[in-house]
């Protein structure tokens, strides 16, 4: 594993948790519902990188299987998040997620 | 042997479970061969025990099962069979089974047939269990058992409120006397280390005359006496227990169930005897009870009253007897007056039944005509507990008052005004009820009845057993043997040992005493015919205006009222209060104060749902922020 000799644990641990807030903040300032869904992606990828770069770091490929499963999980989870902006999309005619504001208290 | 013993209680039991869970589908005739033939069955062996009574003395206590078995407490479910215990099995089954088979036909047309006899079996097996147990916990069982059927049967008619609250009544006032009598029994268990007859009365026999732990004992179990056998002040529920049906009255409250506690006093003689301050106590309550029961009896004018009072004036008696030492005297007693006091409440019964329901014998009067059989009989119990002899009430009253006189002559002149006023008020029943006019509706007259033989079959046994009952214990006096008392003796031998210091009454001052009583009855007698045959008095309504001193009598001196005042109100105050404040503020507000913060809580942060999704993410999101930072913190 040469490339884990140059680069530092530290920098993968650095940059995911940039990657990850990006995300985080997304989700929290956008309106748009394919953004938001795009913001989730981004956060799940960071944890992603993190699994692989500490299954290297630990000689454990426990952790990268663990990636593959993740990817599975998010790509179904995308594809039912999709759906459910379609759907809204069709109802409302719009996919700002501050027009959903029908069921409250 | 054993066998025959445990048979004994345990066939009323079968009894009692056959009839109470098939009530609904066991047929009256059945019923009418179940309910009087276990007990029947139950008084054959009682007989054979008696007869072969040495053969069951060997060892009086008859072993069946250890009960309880904790560290240092034991009991065990022992059955004692000692003269005094086979007298009363005798007379609980004998009795019993005559007024059985009474109620066959007294109880015909009643839809409770069944439960009727149910309970009347259930009653005969806890009255057995109190006369046969061979320690104080069993006896307190059947105690609590005879209360327990008393206060069904007293409400047997519950669909009447006033009947319910008789019952009632009988049941709290029996409560007081039983809380003596455990707290009685705690008492002994924590002196004597057992609660058997034979080790309790062992031990006690070693401690000195005036023990005061012996005393408070003795106080404790004659509260208990008291309430169970309606002596002063607990006696006010046995006149209201009259609601019950007339054979009930016959066998709970007259002959057997109310006479426990003069049992248990002279099952435990020798701890009275070696308290004398409580015999003082016992003395003064017998004595004031037999006196003021039968000045109350004099004024009331329901049938089945009068021989309430009279029944409690009767007790007095025995508990006045027991408290000289004349304990043999006060069971010979107690065996007369289960025959002719059961006489008498079923002659009532069937005088009741004559008239249809009819209780006050201001609406009788003439029954002599239609009813001879019971006229007869009446007038037999009526001579009987009037002491004429040679009837039994003769000799069993002429024991008590000869011991009373032994002790002290101001006793035997208090029992002797007692006698007369119990042979006053008894013939101004008897001929209010058969001499004279008949007063009752004209409906009436033509519906009046002689009952059917399986009533008067009763009347006719228990007739012949109140005037012949005097033989099981005639006095030396007259040339008898004193059979009941040599067979009594063993039980009483170390009690009479303490007592009897003094001198016993010469033949020719009891000749005298006899005369003296019997010339008070005839006298009395001549009244009671001048004053309501002759002048017809006595028939006053309820409301009409009276002499003071009468009009304090017929309300029963107001007693009732007093206790109304000083118990029963306070407490239903009490309770309101409590109601008010505890049950309502307290109670109530925790509960309901539950449900409103839940209520308040929900309108005030129900805003938080917004319906904003970005909202919700950022709540979200903020979330998982805080649980992160108390996971580091922590």
């Amino acid at each position: 594993m040469p490339a884990l000799n140059t680069i530092p644990i530290t920098d993968y641990l650095i940059f995911c948790s940039i990657l990850f807030c990006i995300g985080v903040i997304g989700v929290l300032i956008k309106r748009n519902a394919l953004v938001i869904l795009m913001s989730i992606e981004l956060m799940i990828n960071s944890i992603n990188l993190l699994l692989a770069a500490f299954s290297a770091y630990m000689y454990d490929p426990a952790g990268q299987i663990f990636v593959f499963f993740i990817m599975v999980v998010a790509a179904a989870e995308v594809a039912i998040g999709l759906a459910i902006v379609v759907l809204i999309y069709r109802t409302t005619h719009s996919i700002d997620i501050n027009v959903l504001n029908k069921l409250k208290w | 042997m054993d066998l025959v013993v445990i048979l004994i209680p345990l066939l009323p039991l079968l009894g009692f479970v056959i009839l109470g869970l098939g009530y609904r589908i066991i047929p009256k005739r059945i019923t009418s061969i179940i309910g009087p033939g276990t007990i029947l069955i139950s008084f054959i062996f009682s007989l054979i025990i008696f007869f072969n009574f040495h053969h069951f003395t060997i060892s009086p206590v008859h072993h069946f099962f250890s009960w309880i078995n904790i560290a240092g407490f034991s009991v065990s479910f022992d059955f004692l069979i000692d003269p005094l215990s086979i007298l009363m099995m005798l007379i609980v089954t004998g009795v019993g089974s005559i007024i059985h088979f009474y109620s066959i036909s007294y109880m015909k047309g009643d839809e409770g047939y069944n439960r009727f006899f149910s309970y009347m079996n259930l009653f005969i097996f806890f009255m057995l269990l109190l006369v046969m147990g061979a320690n104080y916990l069993i006896l307190f069982i059947g105690w609590e058992g005879v209360g327990l059927c008393s206060y069904l049967l007293i409400g047997f008619w519950f669909k009447n409120q006033e009947f319910n609250d008789a019952a009632k009544k009988a049941f709290i006032m029996n409560r007081i006397g039983d809380l003596g009598f455990l707290l009685g029994m705690f008492l002994i268990f924590t002196t004597f280390n057992s609660l058997n007859y034979s080790e309790v009365f062992n031990q006690a026999k070693n401690l000195p005359v005036e023990n005061s732990t012996l005393i408070a004992i003795t106080l404790l179990l004659l509260i208990g006496a008291c309430g169970k056998s309606a002596q002063i002040p607990l006696y006010t529920w046995l006149p209201d227990a009259m609601a019950g049906p007339t054979p009930v009255s016959a066998l709970i409250h007259a002959a057997t169930m109310v006479t426990a506690g003069v049992y248990m006093v002279a099952r435990s003689n020798i701890l009275y005897a070696l308290a004398p301050a409580t015999m003082a106590i016992m003395g003064i309550i017998g004595l004031l009870t037999a006196l003021f029961a039968a000045i109350i009896a004099i004024f009331q004018n329901d049938i089945k009253k009068i021989l309430a009072y009279s029944t409690i004036s009767q007790l007095g008696y025995m508990f006045t007897g027991l408290s000289v030492g004349a304990f043999t005297g006060a069971i010979f007693h107690l065996t007369t007056h289960s025959f002719f006091k059961a006489l008498l409440f079923l002659a009532a019964g069937s005088v009741i039944h004559a008239l249809g329901g009819t209780q006050d014998i201001r609406n009788m009067g003439g029954l002599k005509k239609s009813l001879p059989k019971t006229y007869w009989s009446f007038l037999i119990g009526t001579l009987t507990i009037a002491g004429i002899p040679p009837l039994a009430g003769f000799f069993s009253k002429d024991e008590i008052l000869a011991k009373a006189f032994e002790s002290g002559n101001a006793i035997w002149f208090f029992l002797f005004i007692g006698t007369l006023m119990t042979a006053f008020y008894m013939l101004r029943l008897l001929f209010l009820t058969f001499n004279g006019e008949f007063r009752g509706t004209i409906d009436q007259k033509n519906h009046l009845h002689e009952s059917p033989w399986v009533m008067i079959l009763p009347l006719i046994l228990l007739g012949l057993l109140s005037v012949f009952g005097g033989v099981i214990n005639l006095p030396e006096l007259v040339g008898g043997n004193t059979g009941l008392e040599k067979f009594l003796s063993p039980v009483f031998a170390a009690s009479n040992a303490i007592m009897e210091n003094k001198q016993p009454v010469t033949h020719a001052t009891g000749w005298i005493l006899m005369g003296i009583t019997l010339l008070g009855v005839l006298v009395m007698g001549n009244l009671a015919f001048v004053r309501y045959i002759i002048r017809q008095k006595g028939l006053l309504p309820d409301d009409a205006k009276k002499p003071f001193l009468e009009l304090l009598v017929s309300k029963k001196f107001y007693i009732d009222d007093l206790y109304d005042i000083l118990f029963v109100k306070p407490v239903l105050w009490l309770s309101a209060f409590f109601h008010r404040i505890l049950e309502v503020r307290l109670i109530d507000g925790i509960v309901n104060g539950f449900g409103d913060l839940v209520i308040r809580t929900g309108n005030t942060i129900r805003y938080l749902q917004t319906g904003n999704t970005g909202f919700y993410l950022f709540m979200m999101i903020l979330g998982i922020i805080l649980i992160l930072l108390l996971n580091v913190a922590i």
